[in-house]
């Protein structure tokens, strides 16, 4: 037989297996890790190689309680953001922080504090996370918060599952005037103009996010659509709420050439040209957050060999030019991409390694070929020049010494995540790659 | 429609109370732990957000007289119960029940007598004037296969047992459906390698909700294991011989 498998969303894997259960806390007895659905693209939910098993979350996805007139809710680690659309946005409730898909769960949103489109009004999710219960690497069972245990908090808040597993999770939920969102979108000629949009949007919306094509260069260099919306008033909403859409499947593992420089020219002009600026109108929520939920496995265009998101943030200081010299860098490495996601970040968080912080945040897909390794070093190096840093949640490439220098906070994080684990048993093959833990 | 589960606290069992109650139905839990059984009542009254409190009460398919005070409890909270779900089971691999005759008879005993006994006792005391009852039988049991040959024997024996109620007390009002579930990801199944079509708990209830308001005896699901038992049921023996599945 085979050994069994196990990846990231980016398709490349290493040896292991999943454990699901509805009993998160016996299963979590003896682990190292645990993961949610697995929607990181790296290797953060990737067990370790001397220990090839990982508890999974998403049986374990039950409401604890919910209270109608604050909005807190309190779940199991493995209840998803799809569930949460379909029980509570009905009703007037929703995350006050999403990312770009609904396959997730709270304990994994948690652990990667994930943002959204609304990242510089209402930061990452750890803002709006009151609560946490964890099993921590001695075997008990603790709950934290900011003021009960706060440095084991702020620790998970953006750790990766590496300070104790998530159990349980209490978040507060915001209050939406209907499920519809009132949206617009904007054609932009280059990357000045994009960004320039960007930051003008960003005072009047909520939700600002947008896609440039870095294979276009000269004058046309990062041209794209931007899009900002937000939460439609019950006067702009249609009455029915949004029907679910219907999801389509990528079936097999497509061949390399699908997601290489001649399609992506074809597909970006495309997709340029079909995208003219819109006033502003109702869309649907589920396109707006999650407009590539519909394609179901689409991490299977990718190809055998899989791919990674390169996925940093330049801080403002470093100014538009760094920007610019980052989309340069890429064209130059041949690494210019089929998707490249641009967003304005608000405030560092709490979290000790939470990922956000204010300036320009720039996120590509690459499909793994022989240099990918060469390019990750090239653009970490340009990023470490700029003071900015990458997002472990997209992570598979980066080295030890490169992350230790974007990373001024690490040492604190060390230290807090040593205290409750002094023998360093809970890893990842991230942790590994990134810390040093033993294989 | 007012509904009991046995087994609602975990995979498809919990996937379906929670689909019920999101519909409107009146759902009533049966389960072995009465913490698990707490918890899993306030999941559904939040995602339903259902008024009333769901009730619960201890049912252990392991041991027999349960199954009358469980039953009871059920018809006092909904007053009338109008179907009834089994889900419950136990499962252990081939070698695992092979190097453990306790285990097998423990596996034997809940999969097939106590589950007929749990029938029976639904039949005579529920559904006198009729009801639908839901049992989880296998694919497993639609052919003597090498991986499954113990836990599937107790899943034929069951789906016998229930396609006889079927015939017999079809006209009388009873209505049974034999759920045949292929390979679903729970915790019954973790650890194991998931084939091609393997499916998930939310899939199977969806399925199962609708061959239960439809009153069709026998479902397969995911649907294409359907077609693959087919193949399966008309290999011929000296295939079956050779191969692992």
């Amino acid at each position: 037989m085979t050994e069994p498998q196990l990846s990231g969303w980016g398709r490349v894997p290493v040896p292991g297996q999943e454990l699901r259960s509805e009993d998160l806390a016996r299963l979590t007895s003896d682990a190292v890790l645990t993961r949610g659905l697995g929607r990181s693209y790296g290797d953060s939910s990737l067990p370790p190689a001397s220990r090839p098993v990982v508890v999974a979350t998403p049986l374990a996805d039950r409401i604890l309680s919910f209270d109608d007139a604050t909005g807190v809710l309190r779940a199991e680690a493995g209840y998803s953001l799809e569930s949460l659309y379909h029980d509570f946005l009905a009703r007037g409730w929703f995350t006050p922080v999403t990312p770009g898909t609904q396959f997730v769960t709270l304990g994994g949103m948690v652990a990667a504090d994930v943002h959204g489109k609304n990242h510089h009004v209402d930061g990452t999710i750890g803002r709006h996370v009151r609560s946490l219960r964890l099993r921590v690497a001695s075997g008990a069972i603790v709950e934290c918060s900011r003021t009960q245990e706060p440095d084991l908090f702020r620790a998970t808040i953006g750790g990766m599952g590496l300070t104790g597993h998530i159990l349980e999770v209490e978040l507060q939920l915001v209050r939406v005037p209907s499920p519809w969102i009132w949206g617009e979108m904007m054609r932009v000629a280059n990357i000045d103009e994009y960004l320039d949009a960007l930051k003008a949007s960003a005072a009047h919306w909520p939700f600002t996010m947008g896609w440039i094509d870095c294979l276009s260069t000269g004058p046309a260099m990062g041209r794209g659509v931007l899009q900002r919306g937000r939460w439609a008033t019950p006067a702009e909403a249609p009455r029915e709420f949004p029907r679910a859409l219907i999801r389509v499947p990528v079936p097999v593992v497509c061949p390399s050439w699908v997601m290489g420089h001649t399609v992506g020219k074809i597909f970006n002009e495309g997709y340029y040209r079909w995208n003219r600026t819109t006033p502003a109108r109702v869309v649907h929520p589920a396109k707006f957050f999650y407009p590539l939920d519909a394609l179901v496995h689409w991490n299977r265009l990718y190809g055998r060999r899989g791919f990674t998101q390169y996925q940093c943030v330049l801080p403002e200081a470093a100014g538009r030019a760094a920007v610019k010299q980052l989309l340069e860098l890429l064209t130059q490495q041949g690494a210019a991409s089929f998707l490249c996601v641009i967003k304005d970040c608000g405030e560092q968080g709490e979290g000790l390694l939470s990922f956000p912080l204010t300036g320009t945040s720039i996120a590509l897909d690459l499909p793994v070929r022989d240099n990918t390794q060469s390019v990750v070093d090239r653009l970490n190096e340009f990023v470490i020049s700029q003071g900015g840093r990458i997002y472990l949640a997209k992570d598979s490439f980066t080295r030890a010494e490169h992350f230790r220098a974007m990373e001024p906070r690490l040492d604190e994080w060390l230290a807090i995540r040593r205290k409750w684990d002094p023998t360093g048993k809970l890893r990842s093959a991230q942790s590994v790659r990134l810390f040093g833990d033993p294989a | 429609m007012n509904v009991v589960v046995l087994g609602a606290t975990k995979g498809i069992g919990r996937a379906l109370a929670r689909r019920f109650a999101e519909r409107g139905d009146r759902v009533f839990l049966l389960g072995r732990d009465p913490a698990e059984l707490d918890r899993s009542a306030h999941d559904i009254e939040i995602r339903a957000n259902s008024k009333a409190p769901i009730g619960f009460a201890h049912c252990d398919l392991a041991d027999p007289d349960t199954f009358g005070p469980a039953l009871a409890a059920s018809a006092s909270a909904l007053s009338q119960v109008d179907t009834v779900v089994v889900t419950a089971g136990d499962f252990a691999t081939q070698p695992a029940l092979e190097a453990d005759l306790a285990r097998t008879r423990h596996l034997l005993t809940v999969n097939f007598t106590n589950t007929v006994l749990f029938c029976e006792e639904v039949r005579a005391q529920l559904f006198g004037r009729g009801g639908t009852l839901c049992v989880f039988s296998s694919v497993a049991g639609d052919r003597g296969r090498k991986p499954v040959i113990l836990y599937g024997a107790a899943k034929a024996g069951l789906a016998h047992y229930l396609e006889g109620l079927d015939h017999k007390y079809r006209a009388k009002g009873l209505r049974v459906v034999c759920v045949k579930p292929g390979f679903v990801k729970t915790s019954m199944t973790t650890g194991l390698k998931p084939p091609p079509f393997a499916g998930e708990a939310d899939g199977v209830a969806a399925d199962v909700v609708r061959a239960i308001d439809r009153g069709q005896p026998v479902v397969y699901s995911p649907r294409i294991w359907q077609a693959v038992m087919l193949v399966i049921r008309s290999l011929p023996r000296f295939v079956m011989r050779r191969i692992e599945f």
